[in-house]
């Protein structure tokens, strides 16, 4: 019997043999240890674990199946909150959610739950076990906005209640950041992000990809000529930002989306695809969330030696933990407390340097942050050839700017209602990095809940 | 899958196609872009909209050879499919949102070279429906790369074609025939100069010294398309712009040409290799240790 204090370890691939390749890091449990794992829990009655899952999912009851070995049946309790598991299981910030509640973590490790979540999502696309669909079709058609984690949620949750639902998809894969900005060495894109979709599929959801809302056709158009009777956005954040630094055009500086989406989705790190990559030789990542983190891995196996430059402290780092902890083991430099002031090009305009400070952390700020402060005159240079930027992300103005009568907020973020994501156009709903900015994939899959909640509401209650 | 309904060679390595994607041709306006991706293993490629037919939800693509994916492209014949075809993208062209009789009072000169006659098109065809002669100059190397002739011809009021080794209409570049037309008293309100950077940046010095304000269809790398990368920005006066949303047409007067002509070299290197890798098929050796090979 394992430690009951400590969390029955997870295998991983060697770091020296991983940084070289693009195969999953964590390897996940067998059976076996998923069954000590949940062992552990204590199966509480007022389980705090659940009300730190922003979906709810009944964790000591799904904990509880997989300890006496019932794996399909821990699937369908699961099903019943969520809709991409395998997903969640391995991109949830699980320490500051469900882990972080959990009462075996006071005195020891938290039970393991995303990773048995894990388990039990790989185990049913293992053994093609089906999702519980709708029995009847309402007659309802509704349209959902981006394949990203809130409208693939979003249409799940609506076809299991019987409506004919599509989802339009501005690339030519769905998914969303699940395969353009996640790699995959993190998320596996056919091993797991791929058959999680097919299992919506197989819900009857219908899938359009190559439409781009605002430009091949506008909302409006989906209500007034195509029938659609409610509509969910969920197009996400994804307009990157650029510091505005002297330099920030020269060939060799990328924004992280640019980079990442030529690595995962146009799968540049593979000789037999087309799309090119500039992996660089020694490579800057400016930023410290996951989406620096992934930039840096990336970079990391395409060949490169690989600094982070951030501009507060470790302490403040927004990655995941798990995350910071892989990039170090892989070989990341961090270089903290540390911010670009330009960056410098040779006579043949490639990149020869980034010229950063120093910085101090001051008071804290409106956020409660600690406000990073230059220290002047601590100017040096990083001998850089590449410069990836991951300063965060905002919402797309294509569809607000093309539907008449929605209302977004100064951050250009959509204004939706947090319970039912209720827009301010009627039937049009919204839900997750739309709506808040950029966030994480479970938070955008709560909003897809809910704004399915929303819509079945607002279309039931028309019926009578 | 976009099937093409049409394949038609314009000239050497220049390919015209008709592709059925009834949501683009059924939202597209002159100045727009579409995204078209072959294969399965394909990459992204940006190509301006050169005509639509809304009633048989059609689209006509003009695209000429210039490194592997356009050569892998170029070789499609009628019946075959692209994988995916993404579109409209970007904005229209300002002209469309405009009133018509302001138009009509407008006097406008497009410049079009080499296989920027495609973009040009559109927009000549729309305004000559909207009853406005304008002024088409139409640039090539040599007479048998001039493109799209019969067609510019019906919809243009005056067309002037030059070719750079003289074999056909006026000898010279596009930059000598605006400068001749000036001489002879023509006054233009507007020139939209549509072909390679360095034609562009050119006509821009030319129209900025004799005052004409002059728009610019600027093709900078793309990978979405869509605004969310910036693979597209540009320097136009003191703003970043992503042509691919804000664009992909600018007032050239104020683009960064030296700046967007570095950033279009970016990948030289991995494009010849590509290219290679194509043309000697298996018996490309790759990593022999001298040439760089593949890696």
């Amino acid at each position: 019997m394992a430690d009951m204090l400590k969390k029955v370890p997870v295998r991983e691939q060697d770091p020296k043999v991983r940084a070289t390749n693009f195969d999953e890091v964590c390897l996940g449990y067998n059976l076996e240890e998923a069954m000590d794992e949940a062992a552990r829990c204590l199966n509480c009655r007022n389980a705090k674990c659940i009300q730190g899952c922003p979906v709810a999912i009944d964790i000591p009851a799904f904990i509880h199946e997989v300890k006496e070995g019932n794996i399909e049946e821990a699937y369908k309790v699961i099903g019943k909150s969520s809709a991409l598991p395998a997903i969640c299981g391995r991109v949830c910030p699980q320490e500051s959610q469900c882990e972080g509640k959990c009462i075996r973590g006071i005195k020891g490790e938290p039970v393991s739950i995303g990773k048995l979540e894990r388990f039990v999502a790989d185990y049913a696309l293992e053994n093609d076990i089906k999702p519980v669909g709708a029995e009847t079709q309402n007659g309802h058609k509704v349209a959902v906005i981006g394949s990203g984690p809130s409208g693939l949620t979003c249409a799940g949750d609506l076809a299991k209640k019987g409506y004919a639902v599509t989802v339009f998809e501005a690339l030519h894969e769905l998914g969303g950041v699940l395969v353009y900005g996640i790699p995959e060495f993190r998320l596996p894109k056919q091993k797991v992000v791929a058959k999680e979709i097919e299992k919506v599929k197989e819900l009857g959801v219908k899938f359009e990809t190559n439409v781009v809302i605002g430009k091949s056709t506008m909302i409006d158009q989906l209500m007034e000529e195509e029938g659609f009777e409610a509509v969910f956005i969920g197009s996400g954040a994804g307009l990157p930002m650029f510091m505005g630094i002297p330099g920030e055009n020269s060939n060799g500086v990328f924004s992280a989306n640019e980079y990442l989406t030529r690595s995962n989705l146009m799968k540049a790190f593979d000789d037999s695809y087309d799309t090119p990559i500039i992996a660089g030789k020694k490579v800057a990542v400016v930023g410290g969330g996951n989406v620096a983190m992934d930039a840096a891995r990336t970079a990391l196996r395409l060949g490169a030696d690989v600094h982070v430059i951030y501009r507060r402290s470790e302490a403040e780092l927004p990655a995941r933990v798990e995350e910071v902890h892989h990039a170090k083991e892989e070989g990341v430099v961090f270089n903290l407390l540390t911010n670009p002031k330009k960056i410098n090009v040779d006579e043949n305009g490639n990149i020869s340097s980034v010229t950063v400070i120093k910085m101090e952390l001051g008071e804290p700020d409106a956020s409660g942050r600690r406000r990073p402060v230059e220290i002047p005159g601590s100017e040096y240079d990083i001998q850089v050839d590449t410069v990836i930027m991951a300063l965060g992300t905002s919402p797309n103005p294509l569809i607000s700017s093309t539907t008449k009568g929605l209302e977004t907020n100064r951050r250009k973020c959509i204004v939706a209602d947090e319970e039912n994501g209720q827009t301010s156009k009627e039937g049009v709903f919204a839900g997750g990095d739309a709506v808040t900015g950029a966030a994480t994939v479970i938070l955008a899959m709560g909003a897809g809940k809910a704004g399915a909640k929303g819509i079945d509401e607002y279309l039931s209650g028309r019926e009578g | 899958m976009y099937q093409i309904m049409k394949a038609e060679k314009l000239a050497d390595k220049i390919f015209l196609m008709d592709v059925h994607a009834p949501r683009v041709a059924q939202h597209c306006e002159p100045g727009q872009f579409v995204i078209v991706k072959l294969d399965e293993k394909g990459e992204r490629i940006p190509l301006t909209i050169c005509d639509y037919d809304r009633e048989a939800g059609t689209i006509t693509i003009v695209v000429q050879e210039v490194g592997a994916s356009t050569t892998k492209m170029g070789s499609l014949k009628e019946g075959d499919y692209f994988r995916d075809f993404t579109g409209p993208l970007g904005c229209p062209s300002e002209f469309v949102h405009e009133d018509i009789e302001t138009l009509k009072n407008k006097k406008m000169l497009f410049v079009a070279g080499g296989v920027g006659a495609a973009p040009v098109y559109p927009q000549v065809k729309w305004l000559k429906e909207h009853g406005i002669d304008v002024d088409v100059i139409v640039g090539s190397k040599t007479k048998d790369m001039l493109i799209l002739e019969d067609e510019m011809k019906a919809v243009a009021g005056n067309y002037y074609p030059c070719t750079d080794d003289g074999t056909y209409g006026h000898a010279g570049m596009v930059t000598t025939m605006v400068e001749e037309l000036v001489n002879e008293g023509k006054k233009y309100d507007v020139c939209i100069a549509i072909g390679p950077m360095i034609m562009m940046k050119f006509v821009c010095l030319l129209t900025k010294k004799l005052g004409i304000p002059t728009i610019v269809s600027m093709n900078p790398i793309m990978v979405d398309g869509t605004g969310m990368c910036g693979a597209c920005r540009l320097q136009v006066g003191d703003e970043i712009k992503f042509a691919c949303v804000d664009g992909p047409e600018f007032d050239g007067h104020l683009v960064d040409f030296d700046q967007a002509m570095k950033r279009s070299q970016m990948y030289k290197t991995e494009e010849g290799r590509a290219m290679l890798k194509l043309q000697e098929g298996d018996t490309h050796h790759g990593g022999c240790g001298h040439c760089g090979g593949d890696e």
